[in-house]
């Protein structure tokens, strides 16, 4: 039954995309199922190699912390590592180490993972190293301060030495007013540096449980063999009834066409970029995040898209220029351009140019050439996609922990074959609209008026 | 037809048997031109991963030109043939084919993805880029000008200035020490005439690797790699490159920079990577500070003071010299505590050697997590085509792991005594770090 399913999308393939028709057979034979404790579990089987990839997803980020407290849900990750009452600080990545294993997490607005990349041998030693950390977690003052100077380098290295970073960091907090994803996932500086062990464990104990987690594992595994070792090893984990279904402040109706400058004198590339409001593939309404997928491939993507021809082939005042749509976010998200000027192009002209290349998009709408080509691509993306377990795993356990379902991303090619020109039209004149924007300039400080004598 | 390929298809994926930890079947294909194709037939996914490599790489771009290979790499794809660069870019983007190219000093490289039913036409436009490139003005210019935005913001992002300086200062004179983007000063004055001569010298058959990974048969890529690159001239006009140390060995020098974290890059001798003691070095340096959460540098530096976020070292092995390099980025004003841990470190562990536990532990780690670098496509290409760059035989994936579990300790030690026994760094610092004074600096 599988097969002729499969058979049959590449029938309706065929018709709409001919070049890449053949390459959709079926991809991975994704399952999902649940335990009784609440635990989502994921498993995409790819058997060409001894290897798997084992994820675990918190539905916790930045936008679930306490106003005051940013940079709590991201130092946790780190502390998640400082061990447990079974297992003291480095006996887990000790022991992975010695299976010729690979960890790492990485930390969001919308959520927190942890992964471990093994031979498949090993994969029930490191599930059990996962669930007893779910719960087991033990925290000293001894650990907790240096890996809080540990985040603050972090923060140094990623944001306060690049003037860029920092004006990206001004541009979300104006762009969301009143959403917490105007705060950085690391936190700000003041705050990181006031979080302490209480509140961390505070944190931990509030989301860190089986009904709020997704199991993700890809590789060289069967479901089967997965639903076993789950049922044994996280299925014991008892369930947190506490935890409520999430609500954050959300955004008003924005009203005003806001800028941000940040001029500094290490910024020897002056840079302008431009953030819009827009729903996420959660927030949309069916179809419309598609739509905006499609918009930000033909307005930004590569050298053929509407502002790198406009801007830097046909005006010349530009070095580059792009954009791209974070469709995968709980609540309203970002739709972003960022362009480089030419030597001597001011960022005031190249914003006029930039305001003149999406009012003809609004005015006029896309080409069904443009539209097919973004379609291929997207669609092509998928199917390499099924070439690297890690990418596949990364790709359901962010749509699942940003609201979505397995079901909507194996529909995903389908439902972006099915964008119209008319529909990528109108989400442009929806929600590119200057009152839902924040454009950012990024400036050397302007010569004295002294130092021109 | 399409629809009982894609049946087939279907029932393969289900019915795969994994290949064995370590069993990567690499096929030696010689075309009937007489090029080498090294080839891992992969039925399982309708794509195509093909890597290739021209030895030669930025090192041989002019001695007063820097960025030739930069440039040539952006600009191969912007038109070629009868196509100009928007017909060019209009032909890959209809069928999703990725091409790209890229420099590194030893090597020129390019990549090419493509789904099974684009491959003719996605090795057409390939061997168009390489044998007709049209080096239109217009491209050059755009090109140009997004790598010349590029360099001014390197020139104030602190990795990019300690990286760039550190290569500048141990290899001055050497193409080594040359930047691989070119500069400021030296993009402006490149020539069409400097891109096609390098065309011409680098990008030939006998200076050419290639790795494949894909749904193909050895008939079909010969056919294709010799219809794609039979075209190129026989032979490589490289000027040598002498192989050479790095100079300025035990000086430290700082780049003032308003950051409030000192980026430091600091390195020495390394080993080559055809060296009898790069498997020990390399089992030495992951116990130092290449091992992620587990070497001795991440312990000291990040774990138990909290003075960085980013610690590691790491064996550098170019064709033509042999390096250790490592980097630290800390607070300015504990810039003095982290490099004396640091040097520390590596004096402790050059002296006394690891122990015993640790070269285990690093053993088993090396040998059990080899199989993650086979895990997708083109990574199996990547991988592929670094053997035969580095000349390492087509065998390497089955000796590989016997090499790693029969280093021991003595074999360590010696590795310890030809690269990080005699201490002396060429460090640079990025940033306003606070040094203690007595430290020598150079001026």
């Amino acid at each position: 039954m599988k097969i002729i399913a499969a058979m049959a999308v590449a029938g309706a393939a065929t018709m709409l995309s001919p070049r890449v028709a053949a390459a959709e057979p079926s991809g991975p034979a994704v399952v999902r199922f649940a335990l009784s404790n609440g635990l989502e579990v994921v498993v995409i089987p790819d058997r060409r190699t001894p290897v798997v990839t084992h994820m675990i997803w918190y539905r916790v980020g930045s936008a679930d912390e306490e106003q005051g407290k940013s940079g709590i849900a991201h130092f946790l990750e780190h502390l998640m590592f400082k061990g447990t009452a079974k297992h003291p600080m480095g006996h887990f990545s000790r022991t992975l180490a010695t299976l010729g294993g690979q960890e790492n997490a990485f930390t969001s607005s919308d959520y927190t993972a942890y992964y471990q990349r093994v031979t498949s041998d090993h994969l029930e030693q490191v599930m059990a190293f996962e669930a007893d950390r779910m719960t087991g977690l033990v925290l000293t003052d001894a650990v907790v301060l240096p890996e809080r100077d540990v985040v603050l380098e972090e923060r140094r290295m990623r944001t306060d030495s690049d003037p860029g970073a920092q004006l990206g960091e001004a541009v979300q907090a104006a762009l969301f007013v009143n959403h917490p994803y105007g705060r950085p996932v690391i936190g700000w500086e003041h705050e990181i540096r006031a979080l302490n062990r209480q509140e961390a464990l505070a944190f931990y104990r509030r989301f860190y449980a089986p009904n709020n987690a997704i199991l993700v594992i890809a590789g060289n595994v069967t479901a089967d063999e997965v639903r076993k070792s789950a049922e044994k090893i996280y299925g014991t984990l008892p369930r947190n009834n506490s935890i409520l279904a999430r609500v954050r402040p959300q955004e008003p109706e924005p009203r005003a066409n806001r800028r941000i400058v940040l001029s500094d004198i290490r910024v020897a590339q002056p840079g302008l970029t431009r953030s819009y409001l827009v729903p996420s593939y959660r927030s949309a309404k069916p179809g419309e995040a598609e739509s905006i997928e499609v918009l930000a491939h033909v307005l930004g993507a590569g050298t053929l898209s509407r502002l790198y021809r406009a801007l830097v082939m046909e005006k010349g005042i530009a070095s580059s220029a792009g954009a791209w749509y974070g469709g995968t976010s709980y609540d309203l998200t970002r739709f972003a351009l960022s362009v480089t000027p030419r030597p001597g192009v001011s960022l005031d002209d190249l914003e006029l140019a930039v305001d003149g290349v999406i009012a003809d998009v609004v005015a006029n709408g896309i080409t069904e050439a443009d539209l097919a080509r973004a379609k291929t691509k997207l669609v092509a993306d998928t199917v390499y996609a099924w070439d690297d377990q890690f990418t596949l795993a990364r790709m359901y356990g962010a749509a699942l922990a940003t609201g979505n379902t397995i079901e909507a991303v194996r529909e995903w090619p389908d439902r972006i074959r099915a964008v119209t020109t008319d529909q990528v039209q109108a989400a442009a004149r929806n929600w590119l609209e200057a009152r839902r924007s924040v454009t950012g300039h990024l400036i050397k400080p302007p010569v004295s008026v002294e130092k021109r004598s | 037809m399409r629809f009982l390929a894609l049946f087939l298809m279907s029932l393969t994926i289900t019915s795969a048997a994994p290949h064995a930890a370590g069993k990567t079947n690499i096929e030696r294909i010689v075309t009937p031109m007489g090029i080498e194709v090294w080839l891992v037939r992969e039925t399982n996914l309708p794509m195509l991963s093909f890597e290739f490599a021209f030895l030669g790489g930025a090192a041989q771009d002019p001695a007063e030109k820097p960025g030739v290979a930069s440039l040539v790499a952006g600009l191969l794809d912007e038109g070629a043939g009868s196509l100009d660069a928007r017909t060019f870019h209009e032909q890959l983007e209809e069928r999703a084919i990725g091409l790209s190219f890229g420099t590194g000093r030893d090597t020129f490289r390019g990549s090419l993805k493509t789904l099974s039913e684009n491959r003719d036409k996605a090795f057409e436009l390939l061997s168009l880029s390489l044998t007709a490139p049209r080096f239109d003005n217009g491209e050059i210019e755009r090109v140009r000008a997004a790598m010349l935005a590029g360099l001014r913001r390197r020139s104030t992002n602190p990795p990019d200035i300690a990286n760039d300086r550190w290569f500048a200062r141990a290899f001055p004179g050497h193409p080594y020490g040359r930047s691989v983007h070119g500069t400021l000063e030296s993009l402006p004055s490149i020539t069409t005439d400097d891109m096609r001569t390098y065309v011409r010298r680098v990008l030939t058959r006998s200076n050419l690797k290639i790795a494949v990974v894909g749904a193909i048969d050895g008939p079909a890529i010969a056919t294709l790699v010799d219809r794609t690159f039979g075209a190129l001239p026989a032979k490589a006009e490289l000027v040598p490159v002498a192989d050479v140390t790095p100079q300025g060995l035990g000086t430290r020098e700082t780049v003032e920079l308003k950051v409030p974290q000192t980026v430091i890059t600091y390195g020495g001798i390394g080993l080559k990577r055809d060296d009898p003691d790069f498997i020990p070095a390399f089992v030495l340096n992951h116990i130092l500070g290449g091992g992620g959460f587990e070497s001795r540098l991440f312990a000291e530096v990040r774990e138990k003071r909290g003075l960085a976020y980013s610690v590691y070292s790491s064996l550098m092995p170019f064709h033509h010299a042999g390096l250790f390099i490592g980097g630290v980025s800390t607070r300015n004003d504990r810039v003095s505590e982290a490099l004396e841990i640091i040097t520390g470190e590596i004096k402790r562990i050059a002296v006394e050697g690891p122990t015993a536990d640790e070269i285990d532990k690093a053993k088993r780690f090396l040998i059990g997590s080899y199989p993650l670098r086979f895990d997708t496509s083109s990574k199996i290409a990547a991988s592929l085509l670094d053997m035969q760059v580095e000349n390492l035989g087509i065998d390497y994936i089955d000796k590989r792991n016997a090499l790693v579990e029969a280093v021991n300790a003595a074999d360590v030690r010696r590795a310890a005594s030809r690269f990080l026994s005699d201490m002396r760094l060429l460090t640079i610092l990025v940033g306003e770090p606070k040094l203690a004074a007595a430290r020598g600096t150079a001026e």
